[in-house]
């Protein structure tokens, strides 16, 4: 019978934890900006297998930026996590000082990028390689920027004690959105900085 | 009122047939006025404006058409220029594919989806309010570009080298790839809403095997939309750099000019099947009223739905067979389009299984809803017939594939959301259309359709390039292409006896009640047209046919209908479990707000800026987006203070 389907159980009032529909709509974010990423390394393997190595700066792209860029970016998801425990336990201390660090570190990659940035002996006008290294990076700085943005206004919320171990829909949607972030760079950087000591 | 609460157990009341719900309606009516209408975020207006500015680019796109049959009604017109007519077939096909054909099924899907999954509202109302305007405000900035000369002109798939700024230096294609960014972020957030709709918004007890036809179809098309939607934004924005600033994307001496088709392809195949999958499932769920039984083969018809966009999203290069991509390709890719034949014969032979073994009642619905399996079919065999190689080398390019786009586009996508119109237009208004002028509109339509597009097919075969603005005399194309022009007339002639039935039912119909087609989805449970909040108390489910289950008396499972959760503390209405629909969670809705249309605001100032290079006005666009959004999504302190209190 159909009574079966609700029986009288007590039901929360409002988004808890991860009970809300701003968890799912997050996510349905996260699948559509994933999917311009996508497209966006598509381009990039569609000139690599059309022109071959010769496509490729004469030196292969440097890790000596790149890298520390990368493990600076990997680390502030794990202080991120850290973070988003201190909000679940109601440690607001320990939540603001993991969401600062990380939104620091995030500054900290988007200068080492800039400065990557800075060094190169190509620009996007120069020819189709540049075009795709500055846009594939800078698609992705510019989500690195809006995570920032995001992880600010939630310390901002924070602080001003929005949020209980119970209810902090924003908390969990922020860190989940820097998690998407660095998901991407891995790709990113796999493929711009990696993959072409493979040829 | 009573003081918020962090959880309670909801009241279960019982209500009578005439429960007036006042209270309820003082907490949902959007507010009379201008400022109340701009802030609405009832589904039920949202998608009424939808279907409404849906329709008016159906116009506008249909006199351009018209425009074009004019001139292409004889040899050697001269009533358009070149220039002229690349503009008018552009903006046609960029009016009908991105603002009318989507949209309109998004008009639908926004009015019915709460009421069909008995829900007060969809999961983001504001974002849904959003989605509309942007829509509004993305076709009014590509109409713009048109009305003062400089619409796009080098045809809705945008090929380059042409689109580069070399060959097509003035603003025409900036304005079209921004224009397509910009609506591309209503496209996006109107499935996210879908989406997350689908996931959590059901009445307790809709399971997944449930929900309507029209649900899978909107949910497949907004799946879809998420992942497909990235590539042609992507390409329109990587055009822009190439034109703007010097990039080397697309242009033919450092770039790729393949790379456009394959990313606007990989756009625009799924895109093909998320303006019609809704239109399908429109189809399954009204047949079967007219047909007095259930839909026959209800979960392989939901699978095929499912199936159809899967393999759509492998079939793009059917596009670009006559690129010279390599002949693996071509074969994987023929492969692939030929087994997309098997979802659609399923729903197909479902529709006619359905017709045969009902009692069909002939309805203009019913003529509009069926009329459509035959041209469904006939537009099918042609896509078949393009999707082997050999076939497509002879006829691409020329009017056997217009013929197949509109056979595909009218027949599954017109010819639905009249049948649409029809079934629903009660629900919304009311009152019934009338159906004398309904069977003259049928007809009409249905007549004037065939004799002008009949005829494209060979046309075609008889090697009539598509995309010219005349043809030299002596061709033999010239008989044809008058019979055209007048199917063109008729079936325009059609549509507006459609808007005439319109209008004179709207003051002078005859009045509908809740149920007047004795339907068996949870819409028509509801008054006509229904009240802000939907439902007084929230359905509980115990079937997919929940106002047939009496007559068809499968199992003793009954759905409640009018003993539920009375939730009446604010905007309430109940989250519930992504596949059984168990109750979990009371969600607050969002009260009516002016942010969405603000938002809108300033994303158009945003793109307007970019446009023109004014870099300050870009960045004031994006500042006055991003406060916009962070007073959005501004906690409820009230939940934190609350449960503080709670201990």
């Amino acid at each position: 019978m159909v009574d079966a389907v609700y029986g009288g159980e007590v039901l929360p009032v409002g988004s808890r934890r991860r009970n809300g529909v701003g968890w799912w709509g997050v996510l349905c974010l996260i699948a559509t900006e994933g999917s311009v990423f996508v497209y966006l390394l598509f381009g990039y393997y569609y000139f690599a297998a059309q022109h071959g190595a010769g496509w490729l700066p004469s030196t292969h792209p440097s890790l000596k930026l790149s890298g520390p860029c990368t493990i600076d970016l990997v680390l502030s998801s794990l202080v991120i996590w850290w973070a988003e425990g201190g909000a679940k336990k109601g440690d607001r201390v320990r939540h603001l000082v993991g969401t600062g660090v990380t939104i620091l570190m995030g500054v900290l990659f988007l200068v080492l990028e800039l400065w990557e940035w800075s060094g190169k002996t190509f620009s996007a006008e120069s020819g189709s390689y540049g075009s795709l290294f500055f846009t594939i990076t800078g698609f992705h700085m510019a989500h690195v920027f809006v995570g920032i943005i995001m992880l600010s206004v939630v310390f901002a919320w924070s602080a001003a004690g929005f949020f209980n171990p119970r209810r902090h829909q924003p908390v969990t949607i922020a860190a989940t959105y820097w998690h998407f972030v660095d998901v991407v760079w891995i790709a990113v950087f796999s493929t711009l900085y990696l993959t072409p000591y493979l040829w | 009122m009573t003081a918020w609460e962090s959880e309670r157990r909801p009241r279960i009341v019982e209500i009578d047939g005439d429960y007036p719900g006042a209270r309820l309606a003082r907490m949902w009516d959007t507010r009379p006025g201008p400022i109340g209408w701009l802030s609405s975020v009832d589904h039920k207006e949202i998608g009424k404006r939808y279907i409404v500015t849906a329709f008016a680019f159906l116009i506008l796109g249909g006199v351009e058409a018209l425009v074009m049959r004019l001139q292409l009604a004889g040899p050697e017109r001269r009533l358009l220029t070149p220039e002229q007519y690349n503009q008018l077939f552009t903006m046609h096909g960029v009016t009908m594919i991105f603002l009318y054909a989507g949209p309109i099924l998004t008009g639908f899907s926004n009015y019915l989806w709460p009421l069909l999954l008995g829900s007060r509202d969809m999961a983001f109302p504001r974002l849904n309010a959003l989605s509309y305007w942007i829509y509004l405000a993305a076709g009014l900035f590509m109409y713009a570009g048109f009305v003062t000369g400089h619409g796009p002109n080098d045809g809705w798939f945008n090929y380059v080298p042409y689109a580069s700024i070399k060959y097509d230096p003035g603003v025409n294609i900036d304005i079209y790839a921004i224009g397509l960014i910009f609506l591309g972020i209503s496209t996006t957030v109107g499935a996210a809403n879908f989406v997350v709709t689908f996931l959590r918004l059901r009445a307790p007890g809709m399971s997944v095997n449930r929900v309507p036809i029209l649900i899978w179809g909107t949910l497949t098309a907004s799946v879809a939309n998420l992942l497909a939607v990235p590539s042609v934004s992507l390409a329109m924005f990587l055009l822009w750099t190439d034109r703007q600033f010097g990039f080397h994307f697309f242009d033919a001496a450092k770039g790729q000019p393949l790379l456009w088709q394959h990313l606007f392809w990989m756009f625009g195949h799924p895109w093909v099947y998320a303006i019609v999958l809704p239109a399908m499932g429109m189809v399954s769920d009204g047949l079967p009223t007219f047909c007095r039984r259930p839909l026959v083969g209800y979960t392989p018809v939901a699978l095929a739905t499912v199936g159809t966009m899967a393999l759509g999203f492998g079939v793009w290069v059917h596009h670009m067979f006559a690129t010279g991509v390599p002949s693996l390709s071509l074969a994987f890719f023929s492969g692939a389009s030929l087994i997309i034949t098997i979802p659609s014969s399923v729903v197909v032979f479902a529709w006619i299984a359905t017709i045969w073994n009902g009692r069909p009642v002939i309805t203009t619905a019913f003529l509009f809803f069926s009329s459509m399996i035959v041209l469904f079919v006939i537009g099918g065999v042609s896509g078949v017939m393009t999707a082997s190689t050999p076939v497509d080398w002879q006829l691409t390019d020329t009017y056997f594939v217009v013929a197949h786009i509109h056979y595909v586009l009218i027949g599954i996508n017109v010819f639905p959301v009249a049948g649409g119109i029809y079934y629903w237009f009660p629900k919304m208004t009311g009152r019934l259309l009338n159906e004398r002028l309904g069977r003259w509109n049928f007809w009409t339509m249905f007549v004037g359709f065939n004799v002008c597009f009949l005829p494209m097919h060979t046309l075609g075969l008889l090697g009539m390039p598509r995309r010219i603005y005349t043809y030299a005399p002596g061709l033999g194309w010239g008989l044809q292409n008058l019979v055209v022009s007048v199917g063109a007339v008729l079936f325009a002639i059609g549509v507006l006896l459609l808007l005439v039935n319109i209008a004179v039912s709207l003051k002078r119909g005859r009045r509908a009640g809740a149920n007047p087609w004795d339907a068996p989805t949870l819409e028509w449970s509801t008054p006509s047209p229904p009240p802000s909040y939907n439902f007084a108390v929230i359905p509980t489910i115990a079937s997919g046919l929940p106002l047939w289950e009496d007559r068809l008396n499968k199992g003793p499972a009954r759905s409640r209908l009018t003993t539920g959760m009375l939730l009446d503390r604010g905007r309430e209405t109940i989250g519930t479990s992504a596949l059984d629909s168990e109750p979990n969670l009371i969600l607050e809705m969002p009260a009516d707000s002016l942010s969405p249309f603000c938002l809108a605001v300033a994303m158009t100032i945003f793109f307007v800026a970019a446009l023109f290079h004014v870099w300050w006005l870009v960045v004031a666009g994006g500042v006055l987006c991003l406060a916009s959004l962070i007073a959005w999504f501004w906690p409820r302190r009230v939940h934190a203070d609350m449960e503080a209190a709670d201990g």
